[in-house]
């Protein structure tokens, strides 16, 4: 069983013991429940094999605001440790703990909630908004899941066998090599990585298909909402760069098993190729993050100021040329590794120019709020706290983008302050703006509307209360990833940030609570309309939540703002025709076929789990067999495609 | 009066779905080959002026690519195949912006910093 | 409007009617199903071209960096690297008459293209094989230094891509012979003959960069 043995469980800590014990029982409830009231066939044929992309959808959603959960244990734990741990004081973590807790914090968000959280919107949003049944390849969309979760379980399996990586969310050299690094920690986040990384790439190859090739009759790319765009944009260069994760993470991953030399010390080894392969991944991966977000604050802003979005046309510019420049600016991320002026100047400058397209965005929507007629709603405020806090974090950046500043501010709290600014500012107001905006549509009743008041000002006065002080800090000189510090003049800071922590924490569990009393209160707040927000694109025409099929008969499109177009007309403008409404009994008038369930996506992403694990602990004859297995599904379900199936009146 | 498009080209795909012809990959075949031999007979004659043999090869490289993209792999200018282009060109740029810029950035980085070796030789 | 696809065939959609509408890309509803694949796979080939240049760009980096070892100049045999790059060329123009042969549904010519596309390729492997454990056996292998290790992944990705599409061809065949030229069979083999086209398009890079510019330098 390589490497793999009783010991390896850590039964003398305390904290992963009990955070195991909590999740195994939890767990099992789950488990427990399903059974006894006989959920699995259900679950089994509507969820986990559909290809569905509103199911799929989902199901990516939910896998991330779980991982939220996860991942916001950790950093409210580094928050408590760091307002203990100053002088004689060393808080409760021992240092091979903590830089556990700050690796797992960043490659949770980053990959297994931001990510999936994004990914999972776009897919249930981007079909119904585009007027079509599905995605290009809707088998390929639930294997694209599945292998995400598969990630998401390696992670979580570190916990209670073996270590997680110490080495940060981004691995690096030398010290991720095997020298430096011998525990299976590093392993589990690379095996992690690479297969959801596969599943990453395969949903953007998805998308990008679907948005180019497979839209309504009569929508050209200059009527696409703007959602479509930036779904696009972040599609394209999840294409482009995901390749550029695969291929850094398989060299340290062949330096670790096979010993060769691509970042190690010796042989010629040079860790700097390390940094630059994996930050000319990593730029592009926040933009990934956070042009989606962009896409659900155009809809939400255009809808809750009964206006159409300002400028579209420069919206569409400014997201492309985003997507462009994002591949131009990677070495912003290692200004102080010595390229020299000239290196420095040239990336410096790009980074800065990077920052108008954003800035034409940012106001156009200032200009479709002004003279609208705003309403108030959750997704509204939402994306008004996103306003005002992106552009924050987005000035940050900008001065951060000066080569000599940051050889100050580079790794210092200042740093972690700016990069959370904007992915909490952007990328996750942005989700959490998308859904409460698209719950109602896709379950068919509306959250509660106070509890979402209570969990936006939570989030919203926590985040400042939680960063502006590591703002400070950051100017003060205090670096990142400390466990303990002896200056006792950063303490009031961090004592502040955690009190931000857990203002947030509030907002979360007021979250939870908006779920638990939404669904107990469903049946007074049924959207029966499927059209709650009085929206403008295309979705809000379906039912809530729509049929499989999504439309009985593909919208023949005419201009931009499609629905709003139908419900109120142009002017010079028909009124929309949508098609003959569906049957009494939702189903379609004419015969409509829907691709059938398949089981390859959760079987492949289980034998990935098993070849992950087994590589990790160095059991070879396991890891061939998990891998032989998933090359044997992949050829099974190959051999015959599934038919589809037709649902008709 | 019809105002339909022409459908767009699969990749790889003539405009008329077909594959193309024999002729068409034959001529392929023998232009791969003339360029071929001239990318391994570059070095051998002395013609060449030695400091500019990387650039002739990879003009040469680069015409063989573009003879396997036309001849095999369909690729025109034709308006049913700009998608095709498009996404091709994408790549492209991609492809020289990480190994352009990667080969800039690690150059000045290796210029300006201690050899690894070096460093781990000093901190005994 | 009937919006029922059937395997291959357009969606229809219905002439415009105002006059002058210009239907711009994307007017004509999705595409057929043999678009659609095809299209998504030449995605995913850009995609894998892209892995492979982070792959070229770090053997650019690190060519130089042979550790005291063995250089290019000393290992590259040009001779056999010249014989692959002809079983590879041709094993791409066998491909390419195989697609002629399916296309016009001749199998007759189909099997026997399918037959050299395999022997060529398999050919090609054997040989880059042989050179990797004769490069090991002699004390030039992938952990002995930086360069190698460039070496050892680049060329080995690349033969490992060929190795896959191999498993493929075998497999589509057997399709072939079992359930006939069906559609999806039939955009199964486009996309193989798209990926078998776009390794040979890699390996003149390959070719190009590691065997011919190593052993000038």
């Amino acid at each position: 069983m390589g490497k793999l043995s009783w010991s390896v469980i850590p039964w003398d800590q305390p904290l992963p013991m009990t955070a195991s014990l909590m999740l195994a029982i939890a767990g099992c409830a789950i488990l427990v429940v399903i059974t006894r009231k006989r959920l699995w066939p259900y679950l089994w044929q509507e969820w986990f094999t559909s290809v569905d992309h509103k199911r799929v959808g989902v199901m990516y959603v939910i896998l991330s605001l779980v991982m939220l959960l996860r991942g916001f244990t950790d950093a409210i734990m580094m928050r408590t440790q760091q307002a203990l741990a100053a002088g004689a004081a060393q808080g409760y973590l021992p240092p091979e703990h903590y830089d556990q807790i700050f690796s797992a914090h960043g490659t949770i968000m980053i990959f297994f909630m931001a990510m999936p959280f994004m990914v999972g919107l776009m897919n249930f949003v981007v079909p119904l908004q585009l007027g079509i049944r599905d995605v290009a390849f809707p088998v390929l969309n639930s294997v694209s899941f599945w292998l995400t979760a598969a990630g998401a379980l390696l992670v979580n399996m570190s916990l209670v066998i073996g270590e997680f990586a110490k080495t940060g969310w981004l691995p690096y050299p030398p010290l991720s090599e095997l020298q430096f690094s011998p525990g299976v920690g590093v392993d589990y986040y690379l095996w992690a990585l690479q297969i959801s990384g596969v599943g990453a790439l395969l949903s953007g190859i998805n998308l990008v298909t679907t948005i180019l090739k497979t839209r309504a009759p009569g929508m050209t790319y200059m009527r696409m909402p703007v959602f479509c765009w930036t779904a696009l944009a972040s599609n394209l260069l999840i294409v482009a760069a995901f390749p550029l994760l695969t291929a850094t993470l398989a060299m340290l991953l062949l330096d670790r098993y096979v010993g060769m030399h691509f970042f190690t010390n010796t042989g010629g080894g040079n860790a700097m190729l390390f940094f630059n392969l994996i930050w000319a991944w990593g730029h592009p991966e926040v933009y990934i993050l956070i042009l989606p977000a962009f896409g659900i604050f155009s809809e939400v802003i255009g809808t809750f100021s009964a206006k159409t979005i300002f400028g579209y046309r420069s919206m569409v510019l400014a997201t492309m040329a985003i997507c462009i420049l994002s591949f131009m600016v990677w070495l912003h991320h290692f200004f102080t590794m010595g390229a020299g002026a000239d290196v420095n100047g040239f990336f410096g400058m790009m980074t800065m120019i990077i920052a108008v397209p954003t800035g034409v965005k940012m106001f156009n929507w200032l200009f479709t709020l002004y003279r609208g007629r705003i309403r108030f709603e959750v997704p509204m405020l939402w994306a008004l706290g996103f306003m005002v806090t992106f552009v924050i974090g987005g000035l940050t950046g900008v001065l951060l983008a000066v080569p000599p500043a940051d050889f100050v501010l580079h790794n210092s709290l200042f740093l972690v302050a700016h990069f959370h600014n904007v992915l909490i500012g952007g990328v996750l107001f942005g989700g959490m703006a998308g859904y409460n905006y698209w719950f109602p549509k896709a379950f068919g009743f509306t959250l509660d509307r106070r509890l979402g008041l209570c969990s936006f000002w939570c989030w919203l006065v926590g985040f400042y209360v939680a960063f502006m002080p590591l703002y400070a800090l950051g100017l003060l000189g205090m670096t990142r990833r400390l466990q303990h510090y002896d200056d006792l003049s950063w303490r009031p800071y961090l004592i502040c940030a955690a009190v931000g922590a857990v203002v947030i924490l509030l907002g979360i569990i007021a979250q939870v609570a908006q779920l638990i009393v939404s669904i107990r209160t469903r049946a007074s707040r049924r959207d029966l309309s499927g059209d709650p927000w009085d929206g403008r694109t295309l979705e809000w025409s379906t039912a809530s939540p729509p049929p499989s099929y999504n439309y009985a008969v593909l919208p023949q499109i005419t201009g931009r703002d499609a629905f709003w177009a139908a419900k109120h007309g142009q002017a010079g403008e028909p009124p929309l025709a949508l098609g003959p409404a569906p049957g009494v009994d939702g189903a379609p008038r004419q015969p409509v076929e829907v691709p059938n369930n398949s089981p390859n996506g959760f079987v492949t992403a289980f034998f990935a789990v098993v070849m992950g694990f087994a590589l990790v602990w160095h059991i070879w004859w396991m890891a061939i067999l998990g891998s032989a297995c998933a090359v044997v599904t992949l050829l099974v379900f190959g051999w015959v495609p599934r038919a589809a199936i037709e649902k008709s009146a | 009066m019809s105002t339909e498009k022409r459908p767009d080209s699969a990749p790889g795909r003539a405009r008329d779905r077909s594959s193309g012809t024999i002729a068409t990959y034959t001529a392929g075949l023998g232009l791969a080959l003339a360029l071929t031999a001239g990318s391994f007979l570059v070095g051998k004659t002395g013609l060449f002026w030695p400091p500019g043999l990387p650039v002739g090869l990879a003009v040469l490289a680069i015409a063989q690519m573009g003879v396997h993209l036309v001849f095999f792999l369909h690729i025109s200018t034709g308006a049913d195949n700009t998608n095709n282009v498009l996404a091709l060109a994408f790549g492209v740029l991609i492809v020289s912006l990480v190994v352009g810029g990667s080969l800039w950035i690690m150059m000045h980085l290796n210029a300006n910093m201690m050899p690894a070796a070096a460093a781990a030789e000093m901190m005994h | 409007m009937s919006n029922a696809s059937t395997d291959g065939e357009l969606i229809g959609m219905p002439a415009l009617e105002t006059p002058g509408e210009i239907a711009g890309p994307g007017a004509q509803g999705p595409a057929s199903v043999e678009i659609v694949v095809a299209y998504g796979f030449w995605i995913f080939l850009l995609s894998d071209i892209i892995m492979f240049s982070a792959l070229f760009a770090s053997y650019a980096v690190l060519s130089g960096e042979t550790a005291g070892g063995p250089t290019g100049r000393e290992l590259f045999d040009l001779r056999r690297a010249a014989i692959e790059t002809l079983c590879l060329l041709f094993s791409s123009y066998a491909c390419g008459l195989g697609s002629l042969a399916i296309d016009r549904r001749r199998l007759r010519a189909f099997y026997p293209c399918a037959a050299l596309t395999f022997l060529l390729g398999a050919t090609f492997l054997g040989l880059e094989i042989t050179e990797f454990a004769g490069m090991v056996a002699a004390g030039a292998g992938p952990t002995r230094s930086a360069f190698l290790s460039a070496f050892f992944a680049l060329v080995g990705l690349h033969g490992v891509h060929v190795s896959i599409g191999l498993i493929w061809l075998v497999f589509m065949v057997a399709q072939v012979a079992a359930q006939g030229p069906r559609d999806y069979v039939l955009r199964r083999l486009h996309c193989f003959s798209l990926f078998w086209h776009a390794l040979d398009i890699i390996w003149i890079a390959l070719l190009t960069l590691v065997y011919l510019m190593g052993s000038h330098s």
